[in-house]
């Protein structure tokens, strides 16, 4: 299953300045035990399920950034091409790493993830989860939010648009249960969301 | 984002209002874009008002409202979680769509309790399904994911309950065509022939439904279908015998029930209990799985789904068989099919691994030889497809997994590590923390002297492969290699048979177990040394030596150890010349030879020969000189009768004749390109050094005497052209002094400076580096108190 799903700012591989932030997260379910017997604010437990996040966002774009410098990718890649075809989102740079019990998730996680012109999408997922399922999903998602938010023209802004992310999310990764949809089973979904949320 | 706590409340108070309408409009939904906006972007609480947040909880009860406002509402309150005083609740809704959405609110909070109540109030809204009623579709996966945060959610009997449904939707959703629900309006009676159920390469299906079949429009229970295997592994996992969530079953039972669970699963299957009876049908759904995987889908998202098929029905199996071993025979025989499929199909390589994890898993009970097949996993796998970052990933995974499995059997894992070793050369980011878990169970005492040339030579491996992927023919697709390397600078091996021969070698898929020394390719692949995966690569070795030498400590006896030992120092002169690379592996190999000799002490005296060369040769002085110093503080420590008594006068005077040279040779010519800088430590260590030695041969006494007065002059006043700063020239002469100081009392020189075993064992600080110091500073002090004294 899936822990978390994020979307986080990639910044260029030669761009030294600025920091990673994390454009959108959805965290499925609470990681800590309640049989934890020390006692825990609310407050601390939410401010660190945001540094988790923000730990996985930072991995992934160091990731992303090296993956590109040692394919000898430009950095022009990261502009958005003005053409009107869809984004060959199997070329785009994606793959996985694993995080160790404790650093920073209590349990062993495993993280896959795309990189998207300058945005990075990921999936936290439980130890031992179908990748090949996950990284299908993770295309998918990648593909619906950019089509249905528009990402790729300019001064379209992704931050203020949660609920359309919500409606994806809500369909395609209910409770963050990775589905086994085919062709038709998605456009069937996609129809069905392009109803209840016209563009 | 600043916004004040009044402003805030202020914006929250017009967003309740506009909320309270009847019809909230757009205003409302763009106020609560904002407001999501605000407290998601921050990592700290944003505190809103209890009754606001109550109102944010009643619209996402009934009656309902507009989905993006329940959703936002929804994604709000999940975003403030954990949240105290959350009044929402499960209890009285029943449309699942809602009952969905509170359930997401609920299962964040991280209150066990509160995910149990949350999975029975779906359980048995789940239960309640009316034909006619709104769509289940919400509720499968809030049942699955209340299960797995609580386990035990559900009891023995709705356990059971939940089985029989999921029997039914994964075995007999209906092959005929869902028909459109709103049949509003009127339309042609051509337009409402429902098409085929199809397979993915377009035959008409004749089989039960599965998440490969297609159609133009599903019904209700072929979308059940799909979620019911969505969820299916982890329900088996959390629900199986001795799962988590597994209520107590009388194991005996199994055991006896399997034989005849074998022979009855054709016939009654009905009969079987209903968790039996989910196994039953699981296998089934698997076997069908594998079978339509076969068919050459027509699109392409589809020919992607089917390999997550098959990688699923593979682990679904595993479960199965480790559930109820009566499943192994059938299983085995349709694995066994698909293995000669998948082996010859270079595009179904990652259906492999869980393959061949089900091998190793279930070989011995069933027989089988897993072993060609982790071969052909291990050696020729890597070779193929080192370039696929997922598919690496997720070899090393299964590396690591396997590992409990292959016990003592590493025999095939460790004759394959030039292969894995591929993987991670080309993708050493993301797996080098997994290769120093990997590595221990990688190396032994037959690999340890192979591995560690291959470890110092790892960024020539990722240069050399990078040179095989241009050269080979196949490379028509969008390049894997850094493009920006043009092809004009590329060496070309084919005219020379022994750089072929030296680049096979080191391109080999299986340990040979007689190292080579790489030097000319080194030197071949030296215009690739600047690219970025070879950096990269080089950066992640330091680590990886680490791990290794820590591995190897913990067996090698003292043949090797001084194999190593003599490798190390052999080594340190011939690496690829990546940039910044030498300077970083000679850090680690200087520490790693003073643990070897720390480990071993008689080392020193078995490797004198070896030693001799080393400090007499200078090229210790390239990179930092560490190692170099390594050796003679470890020549000063371990060069005595204490520590092994072949140590002859003789060796300690030519080795003295050595050092005394190369101190000679470091301070007296100016530096240049050839000799570079000599670092202070160095200088000292030689100092120390000598003077430890002359204390084990007196005669010696009067010769470093001699050249030590003449260092504290040359220390006093720096001769022109030294680039040494104020301080190491004062550190050098204060040691100078101190040694000089120790050398008046020779009896006491010998006790401080070569203490025996008992006398060196506790020693008051551990740290080496400030106890000889702490030592000499003491004496001197003492000898100089004693000096005032004395008339003259």
């Amino acid at each position: 299953m899936v822990h978390a799903f994020l979307i986080h700012t990639l910044r260029a591989p030669q761009a030294e300045e600025g920091l990673c932030r994390v454009l959108y997260s959805c965290v499925f379910g609470a990681e800590n035990s309640p049989d934890d017997p020390r006692p825990h604010g609310a407050e601390r437990d939410r401010l660190l399920c945001k540094e988790q996040i923000l730990a996985v966002a930072r991995q992934v774009e160091s990731m992303c950034r090296l993956q590109q410098q040692a394919s000898g990718r430009p950095p022009t890649d990261l502009q958005p091409q003005p053409s009107d075809e869809p984004m060959p989102l199997h070329e785009a740079p994606r793959g996985a790493f694993r995080l160790a019990a404790g650093d920073p998730f209590r349990e062993p996680r495993t993280v896959v993830w795309l990189g998207v012109l300058s945005l990075g999408f990921a999936l936290v997922l439980d130890a031992h989860e179908n990748l090949l399922l996950a990284e299908n999903t993770l295309r998918l998602l990648a593909r619906l939010l950019l089509d249905h938010l528009r990402l790729l023209a300019p001064g379209t802004n992704l931050l203020l648009r949660a609920d359309r992310i919500e409606g994806i999310l809500t369909r395609f990764l209910p409770h963050g249960q990775l589905l086994f949809l085919n062709d038709q089973f998605v456009q069937s979904l996609e129809k069905e969301f392009s109803a209840a949320w016209p563009r | 984002m600043e916004v004040r706590e009044e402003e805030l409340r202020q914006f929250c108070s017009r967003i309740s209002a506009l909320l309270r309408k009847e019809e909230p409009g757009p205003e409302a939904l763009d106020a609560l874009r904002r407001l999501f906006l605000i407290v998601s972007a921050t990592k700290y609480d944003r505190k809103l008002e209890k009754a606001f947040v109550d109102l944010l909880q009643t619209v996402l009860c009934p009656p309902a409202r507009p989905e993006p406002l329940q959703l936002l509402c929804a994604a709000i309150l999940r975003e403030m979680s954990p949240c105290l005083g959350l009044s929402l609740s499960c209890d009285h809704v029943q449309s699942p769509w809602q009952l969905s959405l509170v359930a997401s609110v609920l299962l964040a909070q991280g209150d066990r309790k509160q995910v149990r109540n949350v999975g029975q109030r779906v359980f048995k809204v789940l239960e309640s399904r009316q034909p006619e009623g709104p769509s289940l579709r919400p509720l499968l996966p809030a049942v699955s994911k209340a299960a797995s945060l609580a386990p035990g959610t559900l009891r023995e009997d709705q356990a059971n309950l939940l089985n029989k449904r999921l029997v039914d939707w994964l075995r007999y959703a209906s092959v005929p065509q869902g028909l459109p629900h709103s049949s509003g309006g009127f339309f042609t009676p051509r337009a409402r022939q429902p098409g085929p159920v199809t397979e993915v390469d377009g035959a008409v299906a004749t089989d039960f439904f599965t998440v490969l079949s297609t159609a133009q429009r599903f019904t209700e229970d072929q979308w059940l279908n799909v979620q019911a295997f969505s969820m299916l592994r982890a329900w088996l996992q959390l629900s199986g015998p001795g799962g988590p969530g597994a209520p107590d079953t009388d194991d005996k039972s199994e055991q006896e029930g399997s034989t005849l669970s074998v022979l009855s699963a054709a016939s009654s299957a009905g009969r079987l209990p209903p968790p039996e009876r989910l196994r039953e049908k699981a296998f089934e759904y698997c076997q069908r799985l594998i079978e339509q995987s076969n068919r050459r889908a027509l699109r392409r998202a589809d020919s992607d789904l089917q390999k997550a098929c098959l990688v699923e029905a593979v682990l679904v199996l595993d479960v199965l068989c480790r559930q109820d071993p009566s499943f192994l025979y059938r299983t085995l025989s349709c694995l066994k099919a698909l293995q000669a499929r998948l082996c010859g199909d270079p595009t179904c390589v990652r259906a492999l691994l869980p393959l061949a994890q089900f091998f190793l898993s279930h070989g011995e009970a069933a027989a089988v030889d897993s072993e060609a097949m982790c071969q052909h996993v291990f050696s020729r796998v890597p070779a193929e497809h080192f370039h696929s970052p997922m598919l690496a990933f997720e070899l090393v995974q299964f590396c690591r997994d396997s590992l409990p499995l292959l016990g003592r059997n590493l025999s095939a894992l460790r004759r394959s590590f030039p292969s894995l070793l591929k993987l991670l050369a080309w993708n050493s980011p993301p797996l080098t923390s997994e290769f120093v878990v990997l590595l221990p169970s990688l190396v032994d005492a037959s690999t340890a002297v192979e591995m560690l040339h291959a470890l110092l030579d790892l960024p020539c491996l990722t240069a050399a492969l990078d040179l095989q992927l241009r050269l080979s023919p196949a490379a028509s697709e969008r390049p894997l290699w850094d493009a920006s390397l043009r092809t004009t600078s590329c060496p070309d091996t084919s005219q020379d048979p022994q750089l072929q021969g030296l680049l096979q070698h080191l391109l080999r898929a299986e340990a040979s177990g007689a190292p080579e020394r790489l030097a000319p390719l080194h030197l071949l692949l030296q215009p690739m040394a600047g690219c970025a995966r070879v950096l990269q690569c080089a950066e992640a070795v330091p680590t990886l030596l680490q791990a290794f030498f820590s591995a190897v400590t913990q067996f090698a006896d003292g043949a090797l150890t001084n194999q190593l030992a003599r490798l190390l120092l052999e080594r340190s002169d011939s690496l690829y010349q990546v940039p910044g690379y030498e300077a970083r592996v000679h850090q680690v190999l200087s520490a790693q030879f003073l643990g070897l000799c720390q480990r071993r002490p008689c080392l020193v005296v078995e490797l004198a020969k070896e030693l001799l060369e080393f400090v007499g040769s200078g090229g210790g002085l390239r990179g930092g000189g560490s190692v170099l110093t390594s050796v003679v503080w470890a020549v000063g420590e371990y060069l005595a009768v204490s520590w092994d008594r072949r140590c002859t006068v003789d060796q300690i005077n030519k080795f003295f004749e050595a050092l005394e040279a190369l101190l000679f040779e470091v301070t007296q010519s100016r530096p240049s390109a050839t000799l570079p800088q000599c670092p202070p430590q160095l200088v000292t260590a030689l100092m120390t050094t000598l003077t430890k030695l002359a204390s084990r041969s007196q005669d010696l006494i009067p010769r470093v005497s001699l050249f030590l007065s003449k260092m504290r002059t040359l220390a006093q006043s720096p001769a022109a052209g030294s680039l040494r700063c104020r301080e190491d020239e004062r550190a050098i002469g204060t040691r100078a002094t101190e040694l000089l100081n120790l050398l008046k009392m020779p009896s006491v020189a010998q006790f401080v400076l070569t203490p025996s075993v008992e006398v060196a064992a506790p020693r008051y600080h551990r740290d080496t580096n400030t106890a000889l110091p702490l030592a000499l500073r003491t004496v001197s002090r003492l000898v100089e108190k004693e000096a005032g004294l004395l008339p003259g």
